[in-house]
């Protein structure tokens, strides 16, 4: 029998039963809409959690030094001092999948400005840290490279910090009391939210590196080098000629230890993700629950509507059905109670899931990908409930079948 | 006639035993029978006396214990389910008492089944079943359901269905069980007609009125052939013109 034949004979017997057939069907509606409910939901926050990461900077490498090692002791990563400008200066030159490079110097100070304070962390960076981390200003304008070679006392506001010292009035142009400097403000940077790890990256004020180097920190290393990969796909290359370069420049034997630390933001990001997909299979796995509850209460109808037709199956299988076309046509009757459930299930989910999202205000991700997966869920819950009963039938004596009243 | 000289059914030695718990029931115990293309034949007996798993053997629905059955020159004795249910579809129609159409199925649909389980495509089914219908007397009732028809016209709807795979042979189960006598009558011509155009008709009856039809009878007794003789049949057109004519004749088309 072709598949046209057994689904419209499958469409008929479910509509010769409507309640029954619509009371199964809405145990697949209730366990599909919640497995997708679940595990959209669940995508949701993986990708709130991946947007969080990318707002760390696009296709971002940190380097930090590494540890120092003196009488067997381990001063923990960042302990060396040894990353330079040069460093810095050999990665924009001589790393072609490194887009920018931006070094970076920070410390935590006192702010002031008219009669209210503030502390906040100040980092020093290149003009280039805005591009790294995607970040761009809500008013002013940016310092340029003149400002950095001059180490002019210039700087850049996070809303926070902009929020706290000018709660009623326009900081660009104004002048903020720095530690016992005065710094002009050049602009006001865009809010950026929190961190994946839960910082306020708003509160934060942004200078010259020579400046922070210089006037604030008094020192002439930096604490760490910001690079922006070419591409995605080119992140893991600039992490080896970053490597190779530095361990050159730092005269290390072939063969020893790095004395700095590459991270990517993938591996920032790993952690934070690994939670997210844990989270969404715990998830998955409860709504699944009602699936199965769904999936047994078809089988139960099959097993009654199997029972029922035994005469029927006698006498298609007088006139010919061999034992597979039974087994199909029951088959295909389980699987289209199972999609009649599933699709509206699906719908349900979806707006479930909407509304899940759209309270956490996460990112809501409608993709093609869960809607065959409900598809998919439904498809395999009929096959699986419906084979029993389908098996039954086709092995059903047709001697017995037609006697059966 | 040019297959008379092979039979369409021939059974050597059948046996069919039932294991019933602790009990062995001998439903047959050794049937020898040879129906020859273009007979009618009549198989009678009490209940019990094996008639009906006789049926059910000739009717490839079910397997000897013992014994060989050719059908149409092919052993079938020793096939398996899904062969014997391909040997069903092409070679044997059934009709039965309670009629068997599916509920809430059209007699067109009906009638279709066996072809859709022979792979026919849905044109020629159309057409092939739309053809049987006409010749049952049917024209016009295609679309109806069961429960539109009367018994009569039910019955007809499942002779269609028994024939429109064109088998070498029609097994008819008490098909005249549930209908009174002139609609039993009806369906008798129609039998007679059939196998006046040269169907094999293999007839299970209780009923020595309805075996009159057919040219020969046979008799069992107690699992066993007890009787077997060629017999003058009547003319169930006949007696059917000589009744006074029924106002509410439920056949009429």
């Amino acid at each position: 029998m072709d598949t046209l034949v057994l689904v419209r004979v499958a469409a008929r017997s479910l509509a010769q039963r409507k309640l029954r057939s619509f009371l199964a069907a809405l145990g697949l509606v209730v366990g599909v809409a919640s497995v997708v409910t679940m595990v959209s939901a669940g995508q949701a926050a993986k990708a709130q959690v991946s947007r969080q990461i990318e707002g760390l900077g696009t296709n971002l490498l940190l380097v930090t030094p590494g540890a120092v090692v003196g009488s067997g002791v381990r001063s923990g990563a960042g302990g060396k001092l040894n990353l330079s400008l040069t460093d810095v200066e050999a990665i924009r030159g001589e790393c072609p999948s490194a887009a920018v490079a931006c070094p970076t110097v920070r410390a935590s100070v006192p702010l002031a400005y008219s009669n209210r304070n503030w502390s906040a962390m100040i980092q020093g960076c290149s003009p280039e840290y805005l591009q790294i981390r995607s970040w761009s200003l809500a008013s002013g304008a940016p310092f340029g490279a003149e400002a950095v070679r001059s180490a002019s006392k210039v700087c850049l506001l996070g809303q926070a910090v902009a929020e706290r010292l000018f709660p009623d009035e326009d900081a660009v142009g104004k002048s903020v009391r720095i530690r016992k400097l005065i710094f002009r403000v050049l602009g006001v940077l865009e809010e950026k939210g929190q961190s994946a790890s839960g910082q306020d990256q708003d509160d934060i004020v942004l200078a010259p590196f020579t400046t922070v180097q210089r006037a604030i920190r008094g020192v002439t290393y930096i604490d760490s080098i910001l690079v922006s990969a070419v591409a995605p796909d080119r992140i893991e290359a600039a992490r080896e000629e970053i490597q190779t370069v530095l361990r050159r420049r730092h005269k290390l034997a072939s063969g020893g230890p790095d004395d700095f630390t590459v991270r990517s933001q993938t591996e920032l990001g790993e952690m934070a993700n690994q939670a997210a997909s844990i989270m969404t299979l715990l998830l998955g796995g409860i709504a699944s629950v009602s699936l199965l509850v769904g999936g047994i209460g078809i089988m139960n109808i099959m097993l009654v509507t199997v029972t029922e037709r035994t005469r029927e199956i006698g006498v298609r299988m007088a006139v010919g059905a061999r034992g597979r076309d039974i087994m199909l046509q029951f088959l295909a009757e389980a699987v289209t109670i199972c999609l009649l459930g599933g699709l509206p299930g699906a719908a349900l989910g979806w707006l479930g899931a909407a509304g899940v999202a759209s309270s956490f205000g996460w990112p809501m991700v409608l993709e093609a990908k869960s809607f065959a997966l409900a598809l998919g869920f439904s498809t395999a819950t009929g096959v699986f409930f419906g084979i029993y009963p389908a098996w039954r039938a086709s092995r059903l004596d047709p001697v017995e079948a037609l006697r059966y009243e | 006639m040019s297959g008379a000289d092979r039979p369409i059914v021939r059974v050597e030695g059948l046996v069919r035993n039932y294991q019933l718990g602790e009990v062995t029931v001998h439903a047959l115990r050794g049937v020898d029978l040879t129906v020859y293309p273009g007979e009618f034949i009549a198989i009678m007996g009490a209940s019990g006396s094996g008639k009906s798993t006789f049926m059910n053997l000739v009717g490839c629905l079910d397997r000897p214990t013992r014994g060989r059955y050719l059908l149409d020159g092919e052993d079938v004795s020793g096939l398996e389910g899904d062969r014997l249910a391909a040997i069903r579809n092409r070679k044997i129609g059934f009709v039965f008492q309670g009629f068997n159409l599916l509920p809430r199925t059209t007699a067109l649909e009906n009638v279709e089944l066996p072809l859709l389980y022979g792979g026919v495509g849905a044109s020629e089914r159309h057409r092939r079943s739309l053809e049987c219908l006409r010749a049952v007397g049917l024209a016009g009732r295609e679309h109806h359901q069961p429960t539109q028809l009367s018994g009569g016209q039910q019955q007809r709807v499942a002779i269609a269905r028994a024939l429109v795979n064109n088998p070498g042979l029609v097994m008819a189960d008490e098909p005249t069980g549930n209908l009174d006598s002139r609609t039993s009558l009806e369906v008798m011509e129609l039998l007679q007609d059939l196998n006046s155009r040269g169907m094999t008709i293999v007839l299970v009856t209780h009923e020595p009125d309805i075996s009159r039809f057919a040219s020969r009878i046979v008799r069992f007794r107690d699992g066993r052939v007890a009787e077997d003789a060629a017999h003058d049949p009547l003319s169930a057109r006949q007696i059917l013109l000589a009744m006074p004519p029924e106002s509410g004749d439920d056949t009429a088309t």
